[in-house]
């Protein structure tokens, strides 16, 4: 039996204006590739920060086992960024970030860190990039710089949220394959807006609005996601209109 | 030149130069945080609040700048709390304890028996009247300063630039950003002996605005400012020695006037170029580098 990298157990959580997720349970294995899904305000971006320690529950546990132990890294692709684009900070850099745990304390960075920051710009296509600064990127270029930093440490688990909101139609598609391509070595958290697209590269859904629903498969319908109590606008591809999520070409 | 050597043997005049280059090199490099953080109001409200110390200090009859030195680092920690935890307008909160440490501050100098004899000289700044004492804090802020972005230099600025990413390794680095704070609130009250409460806000903001023009890195944005600042000051102090007007005002107009400057010149300089960029772009448009964003 594998062992999980995070367990929620018993999880509320919320903000000033109220609690956002109420009794959510949620495990997550090495191999998972787990689709988050939802209607907006349902919670998706706060169980995130739960797992991400971002924000502290009010009740339940959060447990990380090994390789998710504080001061390891979590690939972390946050949704809009509220960055600063004027920062004094270059491509490289913000990559570069995305290791910090794992030099020293006081440190610096070695030669196998500025090798891991090539991949990880290699992956996203960006390389050219390097020493640019952040300022003169496109909005679709900036996303590309973030998922490199998620990816820059093979961290065991990579969180996504919205990955695909700036970034161009081809680079959507090259995306998920490299996603699916990472899976075999990461276990992958994505939030998403477009259940349909993604359903043939996830292998599990979780419904977020309020509480959660874990669904062991990539497929589901209307008739569960009303169940589930998750009302979210299905995108249909295809012809035949009720089997939404079946993989399509 | 002989003049200017025999300057030198004045004492007050070595002690205004060794003020100059330290102000330089400590605004330099915690300006540059100010600016990258975008905490020029934060720093602005410091600034003028410290002047309740001020008058605590004359009141109690100890140290001004000592007094000062609390009062801004209090500020400067409860800003940083209120603005990380709380859900409040911070603007608002900076407005109002600007506005409450200048009251405090006037209170007890009038409360203050006697005659309260350089006010001024802590509003606007007077180098040539920096004392020993002062020179030695000066001294000491500068080099902790220093020291402290030589050793978290990586942690310092990527804490700045993305808080949250940086929160999700779990780490407890937390403290670093309060350091920070209580550095800039020191560096802000040492600064008040050269230029002023009112005019110390510029020597933390011109030169990384003019630094920024030529530099989109951190460190050499630190670099570039300590320069700026260094050239401004000393010839600021000439100026104010030459013309005989007010040194610290002499310093801010001085940078003002190479900010008006460097503007004109890299307005100038990129208009000519202008005429390069539309092939560059179409370039990497047909190699497919460039994505358009889909908003």
């Amino acid at each position: 039996m594998m062992k999980p990298l995070v367990k929620l157990e018993n999880i509320t959580a919320g903000y000033n204006g109220g609690a956002v997720l109420e009794g959510v349970h949620l495990e997550v294995f090495p191999d998972d590739f787990i689709g988050v899904i939802g209607p907006n305000g349902g919670g998706k971006t706060t169980l995130l920060k739960v797992i991400l320690g971002l924000i502290k529950p009010w009740s339940g546990r959060v447990e990380y086992t090994g390789d998710l132990m504080p001061g390891t890294l979590m690939g972390y692709l946050p949704q809009h960024t509220d960055l600063d684009r004027s920062f004094p900070i270059s491509v490289e850099e913000v990559v570069l970030s995305g290791l910090l745990p794992r030099k020293g304390f006081y440190t610096p960075f070695r030669k196998e860190h500025r090798l891991a920051v090539r991949g990880a710009l290699e992956k996203t296509g960006i390389n050219h990039l390097q020493h640019r600064a952040i300022g003169e990127l496109s909005g679709g270029q900036l996303q590309r710089v973030l998922l490199a930093r998620a990816l820059v440490g093979s961290p065991r688990l990579l969180i996504l949220d919205e990955p695909v909101t700036y970034v161009d139609n081809r680079f959507e598609g090259e995306l998920y394959e490299l996603l699916k391509e990472l899976n075999r070595n990461m276990a992958i958290l994505m939030v998403s807006h477009d259940v349909g697209t993604i359903a043939s590269y996830i292998k599990t859904i979780a419904c977020v609005n309020r509480t959660l629903h874990y669904h062991p498969s990539n497929k589901i319908s209307e008739e569960q996601l009303a169940a589930y109590n998750c009302p979210i606008q299905i995108i249909t591809h295809g012809t035949v209109p009720h089997t939404v999520l079946k993989k399509h070409s | 030149m002989d003049n200017l050597v025999s300057l030198f043997s004045y004492e007050f005049f070595t002690r205004a130069v060794l003020a100059a280059l330290l102000a330089a090199v400590s605004c330099g490099v915690i300006g540059t945080y100010i600016v990258s953080r975008r905490l020029v109001f934060i720093s602005g409200g410091i600034s003028h609040a410290s002047f309740g110390g001020i008058g605590l200090g004359y009141f109690l009859g100890v140290n001004p700048l000592a007094g000062a030195a609390v009062y801004a680092v209090l500020n400067a920690l409860g800003l940083e709390y209120l603005t990380r935890r709380m859900n409040i307008r911070e603007d608002s909160v900076i407005g109002i304890l600007w506005s409450f440490g200048m009251a405090v501050g006037i209170i007890f100098i009038y409360l203050t028996p006697g005659y309260v004899p350089n006010l001024m000289s802590y509003l606007f700044g007077s180098i040539l009247t920096v004392s020993a004492g002062d020179l030695w804090f000066l001294l000491a802020v500068t080099v902790v300063s220093g020291l402290f972005f030589l050793v978290f230099y990586r942690w310092i600025v990527y804490m700045a630039f993305d808080l949250p990413y940086i929160q999700t390794f779990r780490l407890p680095v937390g403290w670093i950003s309060y350091v920070l704070m209580v550095l800039m609130a020191l560096t802000i009250v040492v600064n008040i002996r050269v230029v002023g409460i009112i005019l110390v806000i510029s020597l933390l903001t011109i030169p990384q605005t003019i630094a920024n023009m030529f530099t989109r890195n951190f460190g050499r944005m630190i670099l570039f400012s300590i320069l700026t600042g260094i050239v401004a000051s000393l010839g600021g102090l000439m100026l104010s020695y030459y013309f005989d007007i007010p040194s610290g005002a002499s310093i801010i107009f001085l940078l003002s006037l190479f900010f008006v400057l460097v503007r004109g010149l890299t307005a100038l300089f990129s208009g000519r170029a202008r005429g390069k960029i539309p092939a560059e772009r179409k370039e990497e448009d047909e190699s497919g580098k460039i994505f358009i964003a889909r908003e």
